[in-house]
């Protein structure tokens, strides 16, 4: 019987050696894949690596983290004119925005792009049912004044810094969506051609456009015909979703993958141990970005609430020495929570280099001492000792769980590892503000964003206001609050530039979190792959795809 | 026995309105709706968002009347859209479902192959050389964890040697019969070894029972060989046991294969009712679990009826 088997194993086997891929296609693995096509409902980040191939926003960030035009012609500024500052009878400020889309722009199916789609897919995005989950930047525009097919003008609500970035409307082609959503809005999202017919051409305009379509296994995209930028160098790109990241690896290794994409792809600590195996085979590029690993300390808890306590936390551990050991210094220390890469970045914050001593004084100072088993107590005899979470499962974080945990026991501070699942730590744990003591996880941004949901006084979530928000922390300085409304509409970019320097000084000093380090995107390439450009931030790096070929 | 059977099958109706009923229940009472894990990552979404979008989900109303509206709709076979995939769930349930019992139906039917005969050849000398090898090897395979089987296989046949590929149900666009069979060849052997640990260590222990039973003495005494013995005598009332355990297997058909199905990234039930479950995903989850509940009931009833098959001697109230 066994020898049955092997006979037949190795008859399967005949033939079977992995075919070797011209170099005409490219296969990247992913480890996620995308619950849907349609480019407003859900926000997921498989679907932004798969849409930035077929779709382009008017605007967005660039590798630089400029903001720049991607379908428009040009931004528009108060300087050019074509942004104009109105003033309401209420005494509102807005802004008129005047956009050209490029006249070039097609759709997969002969059909330029139009202020017919910009319409189509305003009215659909605002519309209640529409299953969009983020209506602002629909609901933000008042008015579109279309002046031909290719020229409108938006009315925006208020004046902000970032006026002229639409970056979250992603036009629509009305020729195929509108009958679709008019037919009934409120079950759009079930119906819509993304997902019910996702091979239509007339779903994208940009490099490429989606050919076939296996739920859960793979996409596959093919260079557009209608497409007006640079032609891109590979015919066919087959974005295949291997969830496991070890399967992920052989599969690599196997050669039934090229690369694997930074933004999907290895956890950091699994890439450094393939560069360190076959670093030799492949090209393996760290990029930092926008995620900012923290703690967040519950400042309902009295331990918490007096600013040398969360100092003295900060001075006891040794950030970049976890950096180092952990993550071999791919992961730079954040000082605040905004990145280096921001032009809003302040270096000369305090900085919080390891300080054992400076770190018991400061505990001595807000009244703790050390106790009998060594945990400090306070004069009502409370011990220094709170429960630590983060997310279960995820190895990196455990792994600086521990690194805190250790170098914490040192000053006398006792922090009870208790993880919890993603969901119940976020579903209930923050999201709730039912935990007392500390938790580890991390936030996304985008290039100069103010931390309004996570730091202003009115986005600490409770039943009165539907637990919306996301300062868990419950964190309140009038001053802060101040500096991010002021922020939100300066439009002098030094005057606003002043605004986030005080801003990142109280972060760093009153420590409404603590602040770790910015996660860094593994991305691996094969050798002769070249021009692929990580961004770091929320415009990742297939909006750029058209600039990938290989190397000669 | 055909009463018996109607009556099991009306039992098993029952048995899967409380199960229904029950992974509602437990679904619903997670902690964080779908909402909830929307908000978690896209912090942007504002609390008249969150609220809208519970209204046009349906996730503000309590939860039997969410209950008893899947219910209305899945008797008049609908079992609505999935929110983890946008599309219909008997649409998605349909490639999982079929990818699923071939990889099980093929890795169990292996799995028996390997070990009744490896049962016999093993109680032939209980706890001789061969008996204790055997032993081992049963051992061996229902210990070994199956993800680091998988990946093993992985290493040797699709990473150093290159014969197979090394994940995948076929390869890309090339959905042909050789591409799915060459896809299979890893994940069948894991399980394959797994299943077949198992079953061997069942089937000899009961051959060594029924070996002890005066009708094996008196076939033996009759002059019947130890071989012939075996495979008349022996093995047809082994069965009833094994049968047994088979038929729990087969129930977790749809759902026990997730650690193979994620490592070698094939598209199963097992890693569709996870995900479905993580993602709060209920119309998804519901049907994924109904149907393997159906199954398990289904094939203790069939379980039933082979015993009587096997074992003249069993016999059921009409």
């Amino acid at each position: 019987m066994v020898r049955w088997l092997l006979a037949g194993l190795l008859l399967v086997a005949l033939g079977a050696t992995a075919p070797v891929a011209a170099r005409d296609t490219l296969r990247i693995g992913v480890s996620q894949f995308p619950s849907t096509l349609h480019p407003s409902i859900d926000s997921m980040l498989a679907k932004t690596y798969v849409r930035s191939m077929t779709l382009r926003p008017f605007t967005g960030y660039g590798p630089d983290w400029e903001l720049r035009c991607f379908l428009c012609t040009e931004l528009p500024t108060l300087e050019n004119g074509l942004a104009e500052r109105i003033e309401r009878d209420d005494g509102s400020v807005g802004v008129k925005l005047t956009y050209t889309i490029n006249p070039d722009a097609t759709w997969g199916d002969g059909v330029p792009v139009t202020t017919d789609d910009v319409l189509f897919t305003w009215r659909s995005g605002k519309h209640p049912e529409s299953g969009v989950a983020n209506r602002e930047v629909f609901t933000n525009i008042l008015d579109i004044e279309v002046h031909d097919s290719r020229t409108f003008t938006l009315e925006v609500d208020k004046l902000r810094y970032n006026y002229n970035a639409i970056n979250g409307f992603l036009v629509l082609p009305a020729h195929v969506e509108a009958e679709v959503f008019d037919a009934a809005p409120a079950t759009y999202r079930n119906r819509t051609r993304f997902d019910t017919d996702p091979t239509h051409p007339g779903l994208a305009f940009g490099p490429y456009r989606v050919v076939e379509v296996r739920t859960g296994e793979y996409i596959v995209l093919e260079r557009n015909p209608t497409w007006h930028g640079t032609t891109p160098a590979f015919q066919r790109i087959i974005v295949q979703t291997i969830e496991n990241t070890p399967a992920l690896e052989a599969n690599l290794l196997a050669g039934s993958l090229d690369m694997i994409a930074g933004e999907l792809g290895l956890p950091l600590e699994q890439a450094i141990a393939f560069e360190q195996r076959h670093g030799a085979r492949f090209q393996v590029h760290y990029e930092t970005g926008l995620i900012y690993e923290h703690l967040e300390a519950n400042l309902d808890n009295p331990i918490f609430q007096d600013r040398r306590v969360r100092q003295a936390l900060l001075y006891a551990v040794d950030r970049q020495a976890m950096t180092d050991r952990l993550f071999d210094g791919r992961q730079p220390v954040a000082l605040t929570n905004v990145h280096p890469m921001d032009w809003v970045h302040d270096e000369t914050v305090p900085t919080f280099a390891r300080d054992v001593e400076r770190a018991k004084a400061l505990l001595e100072e807000a009244g703790w001492t050390p106790g009998r088993d060594g945990v400090r107590v306070n004069g009502d005899g409370v011990r220094f000792s709170f429960e630590f979470s983060t997310t279960a499962g995820n190895r990196s974080r455990e792994l600086v769980q521990q690194f805190l945990q250790a170098q914490w026991a040192e000053v006398g501070i006792e922090a009870i590892i208790r993880n919890l699942p993603p969901r119940v730590l976020f579903a209930e744990h923050l999201s709730r503000r039912q935990f007392t003591g500390m938790a580890l996880f991390a936030w996304i941004s985008s290039p100069e964003s103010p931390p309004k949901t996570t730091l202003h006084s009115s986005m600490i979530p409770s039943a009165e206001n539907a637990w919306s928000g996301q300062n868990y922390t419950g964190f309140a300085n009038a001053e802060v609050d101040a500096l991010i409304e002021a922020i939100e509409v300066e439009l002098d970019r030094e005057a606003r530039a002043q605004l986030w320097s005080r801003l990142q000084y109280l972060y760093a000093t009153e420590l409404p979190a603590l602040p770790l380090f910015f996660r860094a995107n593994p991305h691996v390439w094969p050798l002769w792959l070249e021009g692929v450009t990580p961004t770091g931030h929320q415009d990742i790096s297939t909006l750029f795809v058209e600039y990938w070929r290989v190397a000669d | 026995m055909a009463v018996y059977l109607l009556r099991r099958g009306g039992e098993g109706v029952i048995v899967l309105a409380l199960v229904s009923v029950l992974v509602f229940a437990l679904i619903g009472l997670m902690p964080g709706d779908p909402i909830d894990l929307l908000i978690s990552a896209d912090p942007d979404i504002t609390s008249e968002d969150a609220a809208r979008l519970r209204a046009l989900y349906g996730l503000d109303r309590p939860l039997y009347e969410r209950y008893l509206a899947w219910l209305g709709d899945a008797l008049r076979g609908d079992l609505g859209f999935s929110r983890l995939y946008s599309q219909r769930v008997t649409a998605i349930l349909w490639a999982p479902l079929q990818n699923t019992v071939i990889l099980m139906s093929l890795s169990l039917v292996l799995g028996l192959l390997v070990a009744i005969p490896l049962a016999l050849v093993a109680a032939r000398r209980p706890h001789g050389p061969v008996d204790v090898t055997v032993n081992l090897l049963a051992f061996a395979g229902f210990s070994v964890p199956a993800f680091w089987l998988a990946l093993l296989l992985i290493l040797l046949f699709a990473v150093t040697l290159g014969w197979l590929p090394a994940g995948g149900v076929h390869a890309v666009g090339d959905p042909s019969l050789e591409s799915r069979l060459r896809h299979l060849v890893l994940p069948v052997l894991t399980l394959t070894v797994l299943n077949a640990g198992v079953y061997l260590r069942f089937t000899r222990g009961a051959l060594l029972e029924v070996l002890n039973e005066d009708f094996m003495r008196t076939a033996r005494a009759k002059g019947l060989g130890l071989g012939q013995a075996l495979l008349r005598h022996a093995l047809p009332n082994a069965m009833l046991p094994l049968t047994t355990v088979v038929a729990l297997h087969v129930g977790t058909l749809l759902s026990g294969a997730l650690v193979v199905e994620v490592v070698f990234a094939y598209r199963g039930m097992g890693k569709l009712t996870y995900d479905a479950i993580l993602a709060n995903d209920f119309n998804l989850a519901m049907a994924a679990l109904l149907l393997a509940t159906g199954l398990t009931l289904t094939c203790n009833i069939l379980a039933d009826a082979v015993y009587s098959w096997l074992d003249p001697r069993v016999r059921y109230d009409d």
